[in-house]
């Protein structure tokens, strides 16, 4: 059973008129059983997100509130979360354009919880990992001071939104074959695999396609594309994912 | 075998069995539907060679296609390598004794062992 507690803010002055009611999910598993919502009135501005409000609640009601985060602007990849149902980034989801007047912030399903928001990031990671996110060939373009891999923008035209790519993971915890299927390689991963793939400086695709080609690889996707209606990014994995099957059915070369 | 393998089986299987399902349903309406399903009108249906050849199609089309439907979910709902071996073993397993139980039926009636 989920519980609630309610905490008003009464000292804090607000500069504005408009407040919400932020639900943050509270669970810590070494100690909890069952997770419960701690709930605040935030003030809050036209400009206002929600890694601010969290944070906001951090510095004047609950520091123990666990949440990830660095850069503030769409960039680490930390803050991914589920906000009012959706995977989204905390630090680009502003609380006005939530057209609600109560903000739920979850941790990201499909990833273990650490506590409260925060997830562990290692099944991300290592699915990376292990689709050799670089680029393979014999050569190095530090070999030699003038060696440069020139590309056309036909070239880069290829691949370049996939290497938008900031790992938060909102295209894993949005995935319906992550949630049952835990050696499932993930959206992510996949979206990466392609992104390598497609680069025409890459020479590994072979040996990229061999990993992704077996009982938990690309072939469990059930392409629901929600991964790419989540990503902050812009990155179509689903579609990426579509492509990596055109090499391994044989419709792309 | 390689998973885009078994997966372009997979594929290559279902548009088969959609082509010769329809032309199986379309045999069927050349009858009335009641017609169709008497006794000896399924007997000579199964005593026409080439009709028995492509039911025999269908059988093996719908069951290498079915049962690596039903491996691919089971490998989904649950993971582990004797787990994941036993539903792949057990699904090959099932589809040869259906195929070979549904051939059994196809040539006995055919040579008229009914
Ligand atoms: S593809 Fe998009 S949603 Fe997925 S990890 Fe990369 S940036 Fe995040
Ligand atoms: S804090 Fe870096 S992406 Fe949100």
């Amino acid at each position: 059973m989920t519980q609630v507690s309610r905490i008003t803010d009464e000292q804090t002055p607000t500069s504005t008129s408009s407040t919400i009611l932020l639900r943050i999910s509270k669970f810590n598993p070494e100690h909890d059983d069952s997770g419960r919502f701690m709930e605040f009135t935030i003030p809050y501005e036209k400009w206002t997100t929600v890694l601010e409000a969290i944070l906001d609640v951090k510095k004047h009601f609950d520091h123990s509130v666990a949440v990830r985060y660095s850069c503030r602007q769409a960039t680490c990849g930390s803050c991914g979360m589920i906000i009012n149902g959706k995977p989204r980034l905390a630090c680009f989801t502003k609380i006005s354009e939530l057209n609600s007047n109560v903000v739920t912030v979850e941790p990201m399903n499909n990833f273990p919880i650490i506590r409260d928001l925060a997830v562990k990031f290692e099944r991300l990671f290592n699915t990376h990992q292990k689709i050799k996110p670089y680029l393979i060939r014999d050569d190095s373009e530090l070999e030699s001071d003038e060696k440069e891999f020139l590309q056309s923008p036909e070239e880069v035209e290829q691949y370049i939104q996939f290497a938008n790519c900031i790992k938060c993971g909102l295209c894993n915890s949005a995935c319906p074959t992550m949630a049952t299927d835990s050696s499932f390689v993930g959206p992510q991963a996949l979206a990466q695999a392609y992104r390598y793939v497609a680069d025409s400086r890459d020479k590994g695709k072979d040996s990229r396609l061999k990993i992704i080609d077996d009982s938990h690889g690309i072939w469990r996707c059930h392409f629901a594309g929600s991964c790419s209606q989540v990503c902050p990014k812009g990155v179509d994995p689903a579609m990426g994912i579509q492509l990596l099957r055109g090499y391994l059915l044989g419709f792309r070369g | 075998m390689r998973e885009s393998t078994i997966m372009k089986i997979h594929y290559g299987t279902a548009l088969a069995a959609v082509a010769l399902v329809a032309v199986h349903i379309l045999m069927r309406l050349t009858q009335g539907f009641a017609e169709s399903l008497e006794y000896d009108s399924v007997l000579a249906n199964y005593k026409f060679i080439p009709y028995a050849a492509m039911l025999e199609l269908i059988l093996i089309l719908l069951a290498v296609h079915g049962f690596n439907g039903l491996r691919v979910i089971l490998l989904e709902l649950k993971q582990g390598r004797t787990y994941e071996k036993a539903v792949s073993y057990g699904c090959l397993a099932a589809m040869v004794a259906l195929i070979a139980y549904g051939s059994r039926t196809i040539i006995m009636t055919n040579m008229g062992m009914t």
